[in-house]
């Protein structure tokens, strides 16, 4: 049975009402430039994808032999390309697409559109009434595979607007790692990705999600994130910007609504070229004894312009504990940070809530110290740098962490 | 015997490093002043003074700290004038250095920086030296992050066994370190110049700063100095230099010019 009619009309009403609704942050963009639409064929293996997309699906972290994942979601531009699932794990996790998900389960209704709201903003309002897909993965009660599941959300043309809705759900003591690559195979593409996102994790379960973006300069980027997390689940963020990006804006959400839960964000973002990048992460202590931390990592070269924010809310009268940890470096003139973290306590009086945010140079010491040891100059900062963005993300795969390696390389060489 | 020290002039064979007329300021204060000094391969010297006499200064210009500013003279080493390279350039030379108190480097994991260092040294290789210093549980944490002070004398000397370098500057070895280290260090820095049981490699040297000269009973120094505010001013026997200042502490170095 399908979602009902009646719920779907009710969100298209509250979208319309915001179509023309900018966000809080971020430059106010005309959606009316992004009007074309393009359907892709099916692929029978992701090595089959053309070269120019196969290279941008591995920038984003896509293995495309898929040895070490328990599956695949790819999507091109307005259609799903690809789907598999492992033999294995049938029975133990569905993979679908949101549109067939909607139109297979009518107890999507309690987890579609409850925890972003069809009206925040113009693009909220944009995916809810023009839906192009986006993945939905549910794991089963106290299942757990073996490997990720990888999705990757592909943009092969320009002027278009891929407006995705991906859910997750994670059922009771299940644990799920998804690797998702959001990215672009026609690097001077004009368009825009909007991605809804909500992510369930019920009681004793665990999902880490690792997302990689991989833009270029004239690509706008809109996510809308939340997580709900019920009693000892534990939601881990992991995410990824290396490379330029006319805009990004977001903030995702996690509600630690059960005891016990916990969340954890990493961040790392490195601004290139004019890219403007305005990215937070916000976590809301509901339960007892709910416990996140967020780690930004951010380097901003050239003319880019980073704001890394940083939400700490505590509403729980029990004892609760968030840290924030933002920290960044410039290297060049041209380019700014603006690092806010904010603590807010609403009569959460067992609250403990902590901030440590710093902007500063390379340290001169520790250059010399590697220098020492024999390294050249442009050796030691490069090494550095990777120090300070490694967050010992799990299951990063070996080419992003060797392109990292590579953009600081290049990037730190030109600030010396 | 204990003697005043004269200038020395020329280059002698088997000489490693030759400091000809050294003056350094720091932050625009004069610390070393008509520095002469020179040492052969295969030597270990051992550098005594007062704190603030410049001994730190002395090995951290040798080494080519840019903070450390050359006003004059000059450094030859192994028969190259290295007194504008830099720090980098002296390290591959064969130069290498035992902080003190090194930075902490935040992401990078001991055992990484012990790879790059150790250039070509296997993973085995490293396992084995990491096991003698007993620093096994610090190769995956990050490079000096949260290491007690005997931890951070025992993983500089674990970097320089994989640099090998042919002088070494040590720096207060016994500093924060408890008795049981101090035999451990002792015997993995005679490792570390060539002069453990089994390898013998003569042409390691050494200049090592001690406060204590607890290192001595580990460590045979072939020569002592003095450093007095900022001036070489003895040289002799490093047990006969060390008994003196356990008795008359270093006022009668003051009077003997």
């Amino acid at each position: 049975m399908p979602v009902s009619k009646k719920y779907i009309k009710d969100i298209q009403d509250r979208a319309k009402k915001a179509i023309d609704k900018p966000a809080l942050y971020g430059e106010d963009i005309d959606l009316k430039q992004f009007q074309k639409h393009i359907e892709r064929g099916k692929i029978e293996s992701l090595e089959l994808l053309p070269e120019l997309a196969k290279e941008a699906a591995l920038m984003a972290g896509v293995d495309v032999e898929e040895k070490e994942r328990s599956g695949s979601y790819v999507q091109m531009d307005h259609s799903v390309v690809y789907k598999k699932l492992s033999k294995l794990y049938e029975g133990k996790v569905e993979l679908m697409s949101t549109n067939e998900a909607v139109e297979t389960y009518d107890w999507l209704e309690d987890y579609f559109w409850r925890i972003v709201q069809p009206d925040t903003d113009k693009y909220t309002a944009q995916v809810a009434l023009n839906p192009t897909h986006g993945y939905f993965i549910r794991i089963l009660p106290g299942q757990k595979l073996d490997y990720p599941l990888q999705t990757c959300l592909m943009i092969a043309e320009g002027y278009i607007s891929q407006n995705v809705h991906n859910i997750v759900i994670v059922e009771e003591g299940a644990e799920l790692h998804i690797i998702t690559g959001c990215t672009l195979s026609k690097s001077d593409a004009v368009g825009i990705h909007l991605g809804i996102s909500e992510f369930y994790v019920k009681k004793g379960g665990k999902l880490f999600f690792t997302m990689i973006h991989n833009w270029a300069e004239n690509f706008y980027v809109r996510p809308r994130t939340a997580v709900m997390v019920e009693e000892d689940g534990v939601y881990v963020n992991n995410y990824a910007l290396l490379k330029p990006v006319k805009s990004i804006q977001s903030s995702p959400v996690v509600y630690l609504k059960g005891d016990r839960a916990s969340a954890r964000f990493n961040t790392v973002i490195y601004g290139l070229k004019d890219s403007y990048i305005d990215l937070g992460s916000k976590i809301v202590f509901e339960g007892k004894e709910t416990k996140g931390e967020s780690l930004a990592r951010t380097i901003a070269d050239h003319k880019s312009v980073i704001y890394s924010r940083g939400d700490l809310i505590a509403k729980t009268q029990d004892y609760c504990m968030g840290r924030l940890d933002c920290r960044g470096i410039i290297f060049s003139n041209d380019a700014s940070i603006y690092a806010i973290p904010q603590l807010i306590s609403y009569g959460a009086d067992r609250a403990d809530l902590s901030h440590e945010a710093s902007i500063g140079p390379i340290s001169e010491e520790q250059v010399e110290y590697l220098m020492s040891r024999g390294m050249t100059k442009d050796e030691a900062t490069s090494l550095i740098t990777s120090g300070f963005l490694n967050l010992d993300i799990p299951f990063l795969p070996e080419i992003i962490d060797k392109h990292i390696k590579e953009v600081i390389q290049i990037t730190s060489k030109e600030s010396l | 015997m204990i003697k005043t020290l004269k200038a020395e002039g020329g280059i002698k064979m088997g000489e490693m490093l030759k400091v000809k007329n050294l003056h350094v300021s720091v932050e625009g204060r004069k610390v070393l002043e008509d520095i002469n000094f020179s040492m052969d391969y295969g030597e270990i010297a051992v550098l005594f003074g007062p704190n603030g006499a410049g001994k730190t200064t002395f090995i951290m210009t040798l080494m080519g700290f840019p903070k450390y500013k050359i006003e004059k003279g000059k450094i030859i080493f192994k028969g190259v004038d290295v007194t504008h390279m830099d720090v980098s350039e002296r390290a591959k030379l064969g130069m290498g250095l035992s902080f003190q108190r090194p930075p902490v480097v935040r992401g990078v994991s001991l055992r990484k920086l012990l790879k790059i260092v150790g250039n070509g040294k296997t993973d085995e290789e490293i396992l084995q030296y990491a096991e003698k210093l007993n620093l096994t549980n610090h190769l995956d944490r990050d490079v000096n992050d949260g290491f007690s002070g005997g931890e951070v004398k025992r993983a500089e000397l674990l970097q320089l066994l994989m640099q090998k370098p042919e002088l070494v500057f040590i720096d207060e070895p016994e500093s924060g370190v408890d008795l049981e280290n101090i035999v451990l260090i002792g015997e993995m820095t005679n490792q570390l110049l060539g002069r453990g049981q089994r390898i013998k490699d003569p042409k390691k040297s050494a200049i090592i700063i001690t406060h204590t000269g607890y290192i001595l009973d580990y460590i045979n120094a072939d020569k002592g100095y003095i450093l007095l505010n900022g001036k070489l001013q003895c040289r002799g026997n490093p047990r006969d230099i060390l008994s003196e200042i356990k008795k008359n502490g270093y006022r009668r170095c003051f009077t003997c010019q």
